[in-house]
């Protein structure tokens, strides 16, 4: 039933489009892309779309001033998208969760300090975490990853500590905690399950902010500088923007759609498979 | 309001400050790397780096340097920048004017069209201005900031160059100014060509900051508009003949003004951490951009000092708007 339920939501069926599409091109990336995103050609500097006039068959999207191909560098650009993605809302969800559910369960001083630590977070602008973290860290992909998940885990948390805040009074709960069940199962059994809609929402949002993280700290340069991201693609095509103003259109077309159809992917996903919004 | 309140709140920013520095020091130094190492011409004897190493402290042990860094903070001591040589706290109170005008232009800004949008699509309700107000909020919400910069960029300095794209004013003017504040300096001196070369190069950042809050502004504005338009007293008001503007104007809009002061509070905090990116984009001379070249130096003191003064003006905004709703909702004030 929820499948069906599934199928027939539009939001949810774009999301999965636009995910499946980037799994896909990503997976695929050597055999989609008709050159190497890295090669150089100085016989081919700045080449326009095939569709308009002095553009090559060969490159469709045209060149950058380097000659690389841009619709390679944005086939390949999919990848570090995809893992940052991925290992970066799975993070910043694994942490804010966990330490969510623990604060609002078991209140007190662990509550107080998963709090004050909440507040502290948030009390810098979240670039400005992610630079700081670059300075120390240097330029790469794991700091891009890691950047997402400090800047994403107090959203998770803040909510997930006020949700079990209103569950653990719920008679679920307590009368599981009657009949003898330890406060561990109680949180993972009973608790969890609950929280489950919340957090897929939560995590569509972020995957979305992990994307336009990936591709901000790619474009000033803090991400893998021997990578084709659609950040650096972004921040090339600024330098020759009058030159070929077309070369920054297709990154930002493309994070656009991701951003939106992540989104639209866990909104889907809640309206399908909440009991109460299904009523 | 009250004062105790106003003073509790003022002391529980003690211990987020304590924390911000912490976070910001441990990140900066359980890391490896070497700025010293980095910032010594390659002729450099080990003798002279450990020397530099111990005129910055670096070479005690992590606890020791947190504490001494604390005792430093307590005086108003931030160090010397390691790759600009100077005073941390000028270098940071120096930039930070340009931050400042450019959070107050795009706020400004989104008040205005945000109150402009909601204003117009509730006096042609129902109609396709309604619509158009509708798709741009749906929109301006559903992109980015980063993304909207980019594509500004595209639109007007491109395809159409109006506005200039990078930098705070045109490099080859000589103007002196007195105070770090260009604009409202310009302005009170009543020279206003400066102001409008000012203003066009904040035109896209602002522009890029403002769009998100915009839609905000509009579409809380515009829903409790029309709670408001149907309660007894606007029908009161239109028996007595007033014309719709200035029901709307004058009998609406003050009643449904506070969900929208509240939430442009929260928004407006945002819309300050937003200039980091920004000022990076548009090469504009803030402390965000600031902060960019610190870290690309790993200039340890100078990256401590911006993000504990941002912190700072961080904490105090979010004690100012907590101030503002006791003024503007009674119900709040005890």
């Amino acid at each position: 039933m929820a499948a069906r339920a599934l199928a027939r939501n539009p939001r949810f069926v774009f999301g999965a489009l636009v995910l499946l599409a980037l799994v896909l091109v990503a997976a695929f990336a050597p055999w989609l892309a008709p050159h190497d995103p890295m090669e150089q050609s100085l016989l081919n500097q700045l080449l326009p779309p095939r569709w308009v006039a002095g553009g090559d068959p060969s490159f469709l999207l045209g060149t950058d001033t380097l000659g690389r191909d841009l619709l390679s560098r944005m086939i390949y650009g999919t990848r570090p998208a995809l893992m940052v993605m991925v290992l970066g809302a799975t993070l910043s969800g694994l942490v804010g969760v966990l330490l969510g559910m623990l604060a609002g369960y078991f209140g007190g001083w662990l509550d107080t300090a998963v709090s004050r630590t909440v507040d502290t977070f948030m009390s810098f602008p979240p670039m400005l975490l992610a630079i700081v973290l670059a300075a120390a860290m240097g330029p790469g992909l794991n700091t891009v990853v890691i950047s997402v998940g400090l800047i994403g885990w107090t959203r998770f948390c803040r909510v997930v500590r006020g949700e079990v805040l209103a569950l653990r009074e719920q008679e679920f709960v307590t009368s599981a905690l009657t009949i003898g069940e330890s406060r561990l199962r109680i949180l993972f059994h009973e608790l969890l399950p609950n929280l489950l809609p919340l957090v897929i929402v939560l995590l569509g949002l972020e995957m979305g902010r992990a994307i336009v993280v990936e591709a901000i700290m790619s474009f000033i340069g803090f991400s893998s500088s021997g990578l084709a991201t659609w950040g650096a693609i972004i921040a090339d095509a600024r330098s020759y923007i009058n030159q070929a103003w077309w070369a920054m259109t297709y990154p930002i077309m493309a994070i656009i759609v991701a951003v939106l159809g992540l989104n639209a992917l866990g909104d889907g996903l809640r309206q399908a498979t909440d009991p109460v919004l299904q009523r | 309001m009250s004062p105790a309140l106003l003073l509790r709140r003022l002391l529980l920013a003690i211990p987020t400050m304590f924390g911000v520095a912490l976070v910001v020091f441990v990140l900066l130094r359980v890391v490896p790397g070497d700025p010293i190492a980095m910032m010594m011409p390659g002729e450099a004897t080990p003798e002279d780096i450990a020397r530099l190493r111990a005129s910055y402290g670096l070479d005690k042990s992590i606890a020791h340097q947190f504490v001494l860094y604390l005792g430093q903070l307590a005086r108003g001591d931030f160090g010397v920048s390691i790759s600009l040589k100077q005073n941390v706290l000028s270098l940071v109170l120096g930039r930070l004017p340009a931050t400042l005008e450019l959070a107050f232009v795009s706020m400004a800004l989104s008040i205005f069209l945000g109150f402009g949008l909601a204003l117009s699509a509730t006096y042609w309700r129902a109609s396709w201005v309604e619509n158009l107000v509708d798709g741009i909020n749906s929109i301006a919400l559903a992109i980015p900031e980063f993304l909207w910069a980019m594509l500004l960029i595209l639109a007007f300095a491109v395809l159409m160059p109006v506005f200039p794209i990078s930098g705070r004013i045109d490099p080859m003017r000589a103007t002196v100014f007195t105070t770090q504040f260009y604009l409202f300096e310009s302005i009170a001196k009543g020279e206003f060509a400066l102001a409008g070369e000012l203003l066009a190069h904040l035109a896209l950042p602002a522009i890029a900051l403002a769009l998100p809050l915009v839609a905000v502004i509009a579409r809380v504005l515009k829903s409790s508009l029309q709670e408001v338009m149907v309660q007894d007293y606007i029908l009161l008001a239109r028996v007595k003949g007033f014309s719709d503007l200035r029901i709307l104007v004058r009998e609406a809009l003050p009643n449904a003004l506070l969900p929208t002061i509240t939430l442009t509070g929260v928004h407006f905090i945002f819309l300050v951490g937003g200039t980091v990116l920004v000022e990076l984009i548009f090469s504009y001379p803030g402390i965000g951009n600031m902060l960019f070249g610190a870290a690309s130096n790993r200039d340890l003191p100078l990256i401590q000092g911006v993000t504990i003064v941002f912190a700072l003006v961080f904490i105090l905004l979010n004690i100012a708007i907590e101030l503002t709703y006791a003024l503007v909702n009674p119900r709040l004030r005890h």
